[in-house]
């Protein structure tokens, strides 16, 4: 089994993977990305269904008059919308980067985990039995759900004899994913309410509300800097258990510490946007790809990037089809392929 | 020494040789059951009437042309999609790569989609055009990748088409998502069961368009079983040993999407098994692939039929999708295993 593990990290002839980091390309990432993201947010709040002058976009930021239509777009639904798109962004690319930190496989990220299945089931569980339920508590539920299948796949994953191994969690969490998913699908037919879950599945930030905001904020907040504080050890897990062990760090706290913060932050991006799923997996890629392989640098990028994509993703599923809406999951899906392709091609190994 | 080691593999490949046969009695008595399972229960001596030839008419209409085929087409691919994955991991060394990796669910489900979305009617979906449209998309899918993740002069790495088959299947998966957002309910439904894997093909027509795939391709990596324990140590090793990685490699993923795909034709996207079967029979027998693949073949065979004769049986008259139920049966039994184990 273990021979199966690291296979896609070790090339294929074998080489050791070169220690690289280039913290210019990440300075420069860094800076440049803080501009581009709020040049996205002028575009975004201003763009739309109804189109708003930045003037006004400005009067309504600093002067907002409840008066005037156009500020109250702004203020109770742009507004919002924008800024759960950045912190769904970066809480997806930073959960993403530690959990392919952690276990040493490219491929693994938030969905891998249980946490969409688990959000998904428990949603389907409201959707059949419940409907009409507000959604308040739609977004609590679907926190529960992400806990518990986060919760179990670890749980399951660190009973076996030799603890809790990489292939293991992340074989763990493919099986329970698929069991959830087999559940809410035989749920979905019997009630026929896939349409439904099917709308929550495709992934959107557009009705987010003030309120989700305000209760996700403070713990993304610790949790991203929680990630911050985690980048050295994460760079260690990286090399390998082996090695990070021997350069004296306590692998089982670092894990259980990394595994508590991607809960967190996938299970608030899941619960705001239902299941985006490329961007916890492409951007991490991509930033290792710009950055090298430190996490110091890799953590911060990704959380740049990831909003980046998620707030100009979103702003083109408005812009895509007006008035429609295009899913937000299926436009980052077509953005991420290509992209994803070009880095297969090249075939970068360093993790 | 010398001895010690052959005693040794005598008593592995006794064990492996257990294995397989108390499956094969498993799978034999599953066939039983199912045999009398469904809407209209056919008593053990109807059964045997029936199969002797002197059950009533009807008795041998539902048993030889609904349940008979269907068991065999569950048989067939179970063995089928199960193989598949073990050739799938073990040429990718990866424990977690399935056909499903290859993008062959997706495409085949992308075009079924596309055809019934833009199907007029709502019901009458003609039965026969969906298998063929199924290979169709999972054959064009499959050559994409190969196209895309192949590079001059250094040919197809597994790895390469294990990421390319990721991207491949999230683009497609993306497109049904924005399809199906667009389909009427019913038209919904009927795609949601398809995709969900029932097995819909009852008919020998089905199990004579599955049969020349599964007759001809298993048996073939069958053949091939030291080919792939030579492929399995790695790359390099590999060529060191002689072995002629990259066109072994191509040969035997082309077999892997052959049997992948003529299954998820007949079955829609019976997603599991190709996961789970060569898991449990590495767990059971190890990992030489001689024992490993017929093992793969019988365990995923028994996951099918299992899942089928449950699936048609527990909430009568109405059933549910084989590939729900797999699901809620191999799942906890994997999560069970890998709980329990070792290494």
């Amino acid at each position: 089994m273990s021979q199966h593990a690291h296979s896609l990290n070790e090339g294929n002839n074998g080489k050791p993977v070169a220690f690289r980091s280039r913290p210019w390309a990440a300075t420069l990432i860094l800076t440049g990305g803080v501009f581009a993201l709020i040049l996205g947010m002028f575009l975004s709040v201003s763009f739309g269904a109804a189109d708003i002058h930045f003037a006004v976009v400005w009067e309504a930021i600093f002067q907002f008059n409840p008066a005037i239509t156009q500020h109250q777009i702004i203020q109770e639904i742009r507004l919002p919308r924008l800024l759960g798109g950045a912190m769904v962004g970066a809480s997806l690319a930073v959960a993403g980067a530690i959990m392919q930190g952690m276990t040493r496989n490219p491929l693994a990220d938030s969905g891998l985990l249980g946490l969409n299945a688990g959000a998904g089931f428990v949603l389907a569980l409201c959707f059949a039995f419940f409907p009409g339920l507000p959604f308040m508590y739609l977004i609590l539920y679907s926190f529960l759900g992400a806990g518990v299948g986060a919760g179990m796949v670890y749980g399951i994953g660190s009973l076996a004899k030799g603890g809790l191994t990489p292939v293991r969690l992340v074989l763990a969490g493919a099986a329970l994913t698929a069991l959830l998913s087999a559940l809410s699908e035989g749920i979905a037919l019997y009630f026929k309410i896939g349409q439904d879950l099917a709308f929550w599945y495709a992934g959107g930030v557009a009705g987010t509300k003030w309120f989700q905001l305000e209760v996700m904020f403070p713990w993304i907040v610790a949790a991203l800097i929680g990630a911050m504080m985690l980048s050295r050890s994460i760079t260690m897990l990286s090399l390998g258990e082996d090695v990070a062990k021997g350069l004296g760090q306590r692998t089982a706290l670092v894990k259980l510490a990394g595994m508590i913060i991607v809960l967190i932050l996938a299970g608030s991006a899941v619960a705001v946007v239902g299941a985006v799923g490329f961007v916890g997996l492409i951007v991490p890629h991509m930033t290792r790809f710009l950055v090298g392989v430190d996490y110091r640098w890799i953590i911060p990028c990704s959380a740049i990037l990831g909003s980046l994509l998620v707030v100009f993703a979103d702003l083109a599923a408005r812009m895509v089809n007006p008035p429609y809406e295009t899913p937000l999951g299926a436009l980052i899906a077509l953005i991420g392929v290509p992209f994803f392709l070009y880095l297969a091609r090249k075939e970068r190994r360093e993790m | 020494m010398q001895q010690m080691v052959s005693h040794y593999q005598t008593r592995k490949r006794n064990r492996a040789f257990a294995v397989m046969t108390i499956l094969a009695i498993l799978i034999f008595i599953a066939f039983i059951i199912s045999m009398n399972t469904g809407y209209i229960r056919l008593s053990p001596s109807d059964l045997l009437m029936t199969l002797i030839g002197s059950g009533t008419d009807k008795q041998s209409l539902i048993l030889f042309e609904f349940r008979l085929p269907r068991i065999v087409i569950s048989l067939l691919i179970g063995a089928g999609l199960a193989v598949s994955g073990c050739i799938i991991q073990g040429i990718s060394r990866n424990a977690l790569a399935e056909p499903g990796i290859l993008g062959i669910n997706a495409g085949a489900g992308l075009m079924v989609m596309l055809f019934i979305s833009f199907y007029p009617s709502t019901s009458a979906a003609p039965v026969f055009l969906l298998p063929v449209l199924a290979l169709l998309g999972a054959s064009v899918t499959a050559a994409l990748i190969f196209v895309l993740s192949y590079k001059r002069h250094k040919g197809l790495s597994p790895t390469r088409i294990i990421l390319t088959g990721i991207a491949v299947a999230a683009g497609m998966s993306a497109a049904m998502i924005v399809l199906t957002l667009k389909l009427s309910p019913d038209k919904y439904q009927f795609v949601a069961t398809w995709l969900a894997g029932s097995i819909w093909g009852t008919n020998w027509k089905f199990v004579l368009s599955l049969l020349p795939w599964i007759v001809i391709l298993i048996p073939y990596v069958f053949y091939k079983a030291r080919v792939m324990n030579v492929l399995n140590l790695g790359e390099e090793l590999a060529k060191g040993l002689g072995a002629p990685v990259a066109k072994e490699q191509l040969k035997l993923l082309a077999a892997a999407v052959g049997l992948a795909a003529s299954c998820v034709a007949v079955s829609g996207g019976i997603g599991f098994v190709g996961l789970i079967g060569p898991h449990l029979a590495r767990r059971l027998v190890g990992p030489k692939h001689e024992m490993l693949l017929p093992t793969s073949a019988l365990a995923g065979a028994l996951l099918v039929i299992v899942a089928d004769t449950i699936g048609r049986w527990i909430m009568q008259p109405s059933e549910i999708p084989t590939g729900i139920v797999v699901a809620v049966i191999g799942a906890p039994y994997f999560l069970y295993l890998l709980a329990r184990s070792k290494a």
